[in-house]
């Protein structure tokens, strides 16, 4: 039986450094090559020694896919392409293609430049490796090799998250990446089609959340950010430069525009006219109204929103800043939120998950007194919220998702182990199909059941529709019969006469005889006319012929009568018959044996 | 009926499996004696003039129709209609002249064909051609049991005819004498006016549209369209015509596709013209007006624009597909849009199913300019490639004349003069303006303003910036960095490049001379080109430049004549050339070639240049507008799904090394066009009481017939077998092909043969035994 293997490297119960592994047709596949945002050490990157202990992963893998840009997807991609060494296809997104190498020259100047470590990836392999990357369009169906397709649907999530369908043969693999069920004011929202593949890998961020509206949540955020302000406090949201973001952004700039407020709003690092124009350049990744309007108006032009300078963060007065990373684990907002933490007046809002280990998560877990590095403390004293911005399915989402595509195998990932326990019981009770949720490094394997395609014959088929009469009828499935002929890697249905004549093969004919006594006081004529009466009542729906040349034919079964040479009211009936028709042959022989009944004239 | 044409298909058909082509329409059915039989079939929806007389031996397994021959009236228009009884009933002639075929294979009776053939089984592949412009193509093809249209150009060449429409009054224009015959019999004043000894008609300009009559548009289910130029007459095709089917396009095709119609309706709708001209198109008074109206051809299907909303409706059903993206329709056909390299998102089609593939190319380039190269060879083992959309100026070379339009263009300027160039609006235009961008500075032409004049000029513009997917790889490059793709941003910052929606409003304050304005229709017949022919065409220092390909200058330019202004003719078309094409072919190697019959002659201006033609072995099938084809298709096998659980239950012996068979026995499902088996189910077992007597009365149910059977006997080896089963008394005597066994002790014969094994035998439970000794020896098939 095929087997589809699924062994996730990372993200496996867990949120962060996603990495999945799966074996399906003979073909392995990674799907995404992230790092975890909350480990420094070796367990930061994917253990790629699982694959192989020595060298290269490039005979190991026929391809990998980056879902999107977020770092958890794509953090680990040069160090596994160029340190651990990959040479094979890769494939991502236009979008991503674009903005994936300067997100990673950006962890990459955190992590070396800023903390000085040794032992990374450097800018050069950053380039090298995306000269690996072949860009995918959304529904262009990729052939990685003659075996092996990927097509990429839209996932909503970020600019350029794409889900991605993996076949081989009759066999495939749906990836969701991470994805969003509800289009957002830059986004559109994830849509796959019934493609009903063997397993469905989803995220589960938020499996046990269903979220309220999207309207209520912007509703309080902008009453959050709006009451802030009005009390003179800075606000500090910690985002990625792209994604969430431009969201945000949209959502202040149209706020403030309309309530004519003057403090200003910023947006930290270099990257925001840059991020900006990846908006522009590839509008047609944005959510409907969007696209429809960029011409009179691009949303991604804004008036209020200023690039940010370090210096602005001692200015006195409110203000609102925007700075990167998003939780709050190195960089610029990490810088201003030591320098604002200590001022009640002030707020942080964080907008996304964040990952066990970063300042982020222990700040929204409650935590009023921080350890810093060189041993210092940080005492927390502005507020603390956390709007669920962040772009992923919630349970209903997901739902709605196995719902489309109607997988036939479910398998959780990208999510806490106790949340996808509850989805997992959702999932099987709802649908009625098993649900997954392998740790990293455990394999989970489900058996598929593929249908054989085969050619048959144009004659073969015709022949079994026109006995059919013209019109299937699902009612009424007719019964074929034919020859199946395995070379190499064909597979033909073909009639038998077809069969033996394409292999060259004469047929062997196999008859049988047999003599049949008979009493029956009548001449010879008389029985046979007789016997041709008998089987007539006796087998209907059979072609019976009496013959001229004394013969009863029973479809294709002889009937010679002919006297005793002793006895002419014993009669010696002589039936024959081919193999083919053996079953009625050797019933004819047992019926004529029993005699004929008498009142048969 | 006068004439009637009987096309053979000697080779195409003879001895091939040949099915009915329209199932849906009555199929008339006529047996001459058991095995020859006659077919009548017509289509009378979709295809009133074409018949099919089959005429052969039948074979109850096969199917089999030796001779097949299209009966096609030649005066299609004389019996369209849509009434069989009409052609059977008010035109006896053409009845009478079927008869007479009919009785030549003497018939004695008429009725219909017991049973209808499923649609899917359906072997000719019709095409029927409802344009006959080479590069603005309108095809439908019949593949399986899917109609789907390849592409809806609309031919525009017949605007040339018309008066120019301006935007503001044209007193030039307007004293134009009118028409009158030279014997003054013909007096047509008010519709036609004379300009140079040409006769234009003086009305809202009129479309050559498709061909609405060959077929029933509403029995289309897919549009593919190609490119944004092979669309405009998607209006035509989708509305009030109860087309209820899909149209496929990329994104970039229908975005620019709608700015374009946008534009078309919008120059109409500035400048109405209430007054419409319908007496010249009269047969009696064209014949006498002077050429080229005389020779124009289906005046009387010439309409006039679309609407906007009229746009909307039909655009709305547009579905928009990627390229390779697999789509598949109806489970029969799958269709993938492939790069194509001519322009923003423009694409060839595949249209396949398991065994048959048919490519359509059209307007294919392989020239590098912005589009994402051309993609060919997902075109390779085709069975029909249709080939549309070539050159249009085989012997201009591209690169060649945007190097003339550049000098040109810098030359009249010096000299103190505008330069007009009359184009569309998206497309060419990228082109000239990164040469332009490269050219502006070394030729000292940095304070020259460049304008570009459309009601779409700006979104064209912003669009062509945000399709990086569909570019070029080097275009692509510039997108990650992030930087628009294309160089005309840069010249409208810096103020070079200004775009208007039209010379009313900011145009007329901001405009100084000299300049040089793009801006449409290449026509010259409407739009903002119209102004500046009548501003300009004074002046021998202005020069117009014509850069595209699908006008006839000396026509365009006729109703301006007499003329001042320069004209240059740079025409500027990447299309592939037939020397690309031959190329293309010889590697993409596809067994037939469809073309428009101007491919298969030389040009008749250039009559010996045989290179500028397409010269193939087997040489390509030609169509007209009109002309109705029968694509060549072998067809031998169809798809068809084993499920696992009758896979796991096959048992395959090996016959030969590496060939194994297996028998199969199963149950046929059809169903959407897809096919499987599934393990036959067992029947309930019988109740045990009854089943004794049930076995003796009831004859045997066939539930599998027995295979077929191979190989042979050896002798010594079923002696050996026999003896083993307590059967020692046997008398072999040799014969002339083998070899008698006579079993001595139990009275029976066993005639062993090369190819046949005869079993004499009067006991039933010895014959079993010894039936399945022999069954031993033999394949089972």
């Amino acid at each position: 039986m095929p087997e589809i293997k699924v062994t996730p490297l990372g993200a496996g119960q867990d949120v962060g450094r996603s990495c999945i592994l799966v074996s399906i047709g003979g073909k392995n596949i990674m799907l995404d090559c992230g790092m975890h945002m909350g480990y420094n050490d070796d367990r930061r990157f994917p253990d790629f020694s699982y694959i192989t202990q020595n060298g290269r992963l490039t005979d190991f893998l026929d391809c990998l896919i980056i879902s999107h840009f977020h770092l958890d997807h794509c953090g680990a991609l040069p160090y596994m392409s160029e340190m651990v060494g990959y040479d094979g296809p890769i494939y991502m997104t236009h979008p991503t293609k674009a903005i994936c190498p300067i997100l990673l020259e950006d962890f990459r100047k955190i992590t070396v430049d800023k903390k000085g470590e040794t032992n990374f990836f450097t800018s050069q392999m950053i380039k090298d490796c995306m000269k690996k990357v072949i860009p995918l369009n959304l529904h262009q169906t990729v052939q990685v090799d003659d075996e092996l397709e990927i097509k990429a649907y839209y996932a909503g999530h970020v600019l350029g998250a794409a889900m991605v369908h993996i076949k081989v043969g009759s066999e495939s693999v749906v990836y969701t990446g991470d994805y969003n069920m509800t289009p957002d004011r830059h986004l559109g929202a994830a849509w796959i089609d019934k493609c009903r593949p063997d397993i469905l890998i989803s995220e589960s961020t938020y499996a046990t959340t269903i979220r309220d509206s999207k309207r209520c949540r912007e509703r309080d955020f902008l009453k959050k950010v709006h009451e802030s302000i009005e009390r003179g406090g800075k606000v500090l949201i910690p985002v990625f430069a792209l994604g969430r973001a431009q969201e945000l952004c949209i959502l202040l700039e149209t706020f403030w525009e309309r309530m004519n407020l003057k403090a200003p709003i910023y947006f930290s690092t270099g990257l925001t006219e840059k991020a900006n124009h990846y908006y522009k350049l590839f509008i047609t990744w944005t959510n409907q109204k969007i696209r429809k309007t960029f011409v009179q108006r691009n949303m991604f032009e804004f008036k209020h929103i200023k690039a940010f300078d370090r210096s602005y963060a001692d200015n006195p007065g409110p203000m609102v800043v925007f700075a990167t990373p998003g939780m709050l684990h190195a960089g610029q907002s990490l810088q201003i939120f030591k320098k604002w933490a200590g001022n009640e007046k002030n707020m942080v809002i964080m907008p996304g998950y964040c990952v066990q280990g970063t300042i982020g998560h222990k700040i929204l877990n409650g935590q009023r007194k921080l350890e810093m590095e060189g041993r210092a403390t940080l005492d927390v004293k502005l507020q603390v919220e956390y709007m669920s911005f962040s772009a992923h399915a919630d349970a209903k989402g997901i739902m709605q998702l196995i719902r489309m595509a109607e997988p036939r195998n479910m398998l959780l990932v990208h999510g806490e182990a106790v949340k996808m326990e509850f989805l997992k019981g959702k999932i099987e009770q709802e649908f009625s199909i098993d649900c997954y949720m392998p740790a990293n490094g455990e394999t989970t394997t489900v058996t598929t059941n593929p249908s054989v395609p085969v050619d048959i014959s144009l004659n073969l088929l015709k022949r079994e529709m026109a006995l059919g009469g013209p019109l299937p009828d699902p009612k009424k499935p007719r019964t074929m019969h034919g020859t199946l002929i395995m070379k190499e890697n064909s597979l033909k249905l073909v009639s038998s006469e077809q069969a033996l004549k394409e292999l060259g093969l004469n047929e062997h004919q196999l008859r049988f005889t047999c003599h049949v006594q008979l009493q029956d006081p009548h001449s010879d004529a008389d029985t046979l006319h007789r016997i041709y009466t008998h089987l007539k009542s006796v087998l209907k729906g059979y072609t019976i012929q009496h013959l001229p040349d004394g013969t009863v034919i029973v479809e294709s079964i002889v009937i010679k009568v002919s006297s005793s040479a002793e006895d002419s009211n014993t009669k010696v009936l002589l039936l024959s018959w081919s193999y083919q028709d053996e079953d009625l042959g050797s019933f004819l022989s047992s019926l004529l044996k029993k005699g004929l009944p008498s009142g048969i004239c | 009926m006068k004439s009637l044409e009987i096309l053979d298909f000697p080779n195409l058909f003879t001895k091939e499996v040949v099915e009915d082509p329209f199932t849906e329409g009555p199929v008339h059915f006529h047996e001459v004696s058991q095995t020859i039989k006659v077919l009548l079939v017509w289509d009378p929806v979709r295809l009133p003039c074409t018949f099919h007389l089959l005429t052969g031996i039948v074979q109850p397994e096969e199917g089999a129709l030796l001779e097949r021959q299209t009966v096609q009236a030649t005066q299609q228009k004389a019996i369209c209609s849509r009434d069989v009884s009409s052609l059977f009933g008010p035109i006896p002639a053409f009845h009478n002249t079927l008869w007479s075929i009919m009785k030549s294979v003497q018939p004695t009776a008429f009725g219909p064909l017991p049973g209808g053939i499923p649609r899917w089984l359906l072997q000719l592949l019709p095409m029927y051609c409802l344009s006959g412009h080479p590069t603005l193509p309108c095809n439908v093809l019949k593949f399986k049991s899917t109609t789907i249209m390849l592409d809806c150009g609309l031919d525009t060449t017949s605007v040339l005819n018309f008066l120019p429409l301006p935007l503001v009054h044209s007193p030039r224009l307007s004293k134009l004498p009118g028409w009158v015959s030279k014997d003054g019999t013909i007096n047509l004043e008010k519709e036609l006016k004379e300009c140079a000894g040409r006769v234009f008609v003086d009305a809202q300009p009129e479309f050559c549209l498709p061909e609405r009559e060959l077929l029933d548009l509403s029995t289309i289910d897919v549009i593919l369209i190609s490119n944004y130029h092979c669309m405009m007459a998607l209006p035509y095709i989708t509305e009030h015509t109860g087309f209820t089917g899909t149209v496929y396009a990329t994104e970039p095709t229908l975005q620019i596709g709608r700015l374009l119609m946008e534009e078309l309706v919008n120059f109409m709708e500035r400048v109405p013209k209430a007054q419409s001209a319908t007496s010249w198109k009269n047969k009696e008074i064209q014949r006498m007006l002077p050429g080229p109206l005389k020779d124009a051809v289906d005046v009387w299907m010439w309409k006039r624009c679309y609407s906007m909303q009229e746009v909307n409706s039909a655009l709305s059903k547009v579905q928009l597909v990627g390229y390779s993206q697999k789509v598949e329709l109806f489970g029969a056909v799958q269709v993938s849009p492939l790069s194509s390299g001519y322009s923003l998102g423009s694409s060839n089609w595949i249209i396949q199913s398991h065994h048959e593939k048919v490519s359509y190319v059209s307007g294919s380039s392989l020239l590098t300019t912005h589009p994402q190269p051309m993609d060919q060879s997902s075109l390779k083992n085709s069975d029909v490639l249709i080939l549309t959309g070539l050159t249009q100026m085989p012997t201009a070379n591209p690169d060649g004349m945007l190097g003339e339009f550049c000098s040109n263009l810098a030359m009249t300027i010096r000299a103190g003069g505008n330069v007009l160039v009359p184009c569309y609006s998206s497309g060419v235009i990228y082109d000239l303006l990164e040469c332009l961008y490269q050219f502006i500075e070394s030729a000292n032409l940095g304070t020259t303003p460049f304008y570009f004049i459309s009601p779409i000029a700006n979104s064209s513009l912003e669009f062509s910036q945000i399709f990086a997917e569909w570019l070029c790889h080097n275009k692509q490059t510039k997108v990650y960095l992030p930087e628009p793709p294309f160089p005309h941003a840069e010249l409208i910052q810096t103020n070079k490049l200004k775009h208007y929606p039209s010379i009313h409003g900011d145009f007329s304050s901001e405009f100084r001379q000299p300049c040089v304005v793009f801006t449409g229709h290449p026509s010259l017949r409407f739009g903002d080109v119209v102004h500046f022919m009548e501003l300009w065409g004074k002046s021998s220092l202005n020069t117009i430049i014509f850069t595209e390909p699908d006008f006839s200058y000396l026509d365009a330019l006729a109703p301006y004549q007499p003329l001042a202004m320069k004209c240059v003719y740079c025409p500027i078309d990447t299309r592939l050339n037939f020397h690309q094409v031959s190329k293309l072919l010889k590697e993409v190697q596809p067994l037939h070639v469809v073309c428009p019959e101007q491919y298969t002659q030389p040009p008749l201006t250039q009559s010996h240049r045989s290179d500028l033609m397409l010269e193939l072995q087997p040489p390509p099938m030609p169509y007209r507008r009109c002309s109705v084809l029968n694509l060549p298709f072998r067809r031998r096998y169809e798809r068809i799904y084993i499920l696992p659980e009758l896979a796991n239950s096959l048992v395959p012996s090996e016959i030969k090394p590496g060939v194994s068979v297996a028998t199969v026995s199963a149950l046929l499902h059809s169903k959407d066009n897809k096919h499987t088996l599934q393990s036959v189910p067992k029947p309930p077992p019988m109740p045990p009481s009854k089943k004794r007597k049930r076995v003796i009365e009831e004859p045997p149910v066939a539930l599998a017939p027995k295979p077929m059977l191979s190989g042979a006997v050896a002798l010594e080896a079923f002696l050996a077998t026999l003896q083993k089963h307590g059967i020692t008394e046997v008398k072999v005597e040799e014969t002339a092909d083998g070899h008698i066994l006579h079993l001595q002790a139990e009275d029976t014969l066993i005639q062993l043969e090369e190819d046949g094994t005869h079993i004499v035998c009067d006991s039933e439970p010895l014959r079993t035994t010894l039936r399945d000794l022999v069954l031993r020896f033999l394949q089972k098939l």
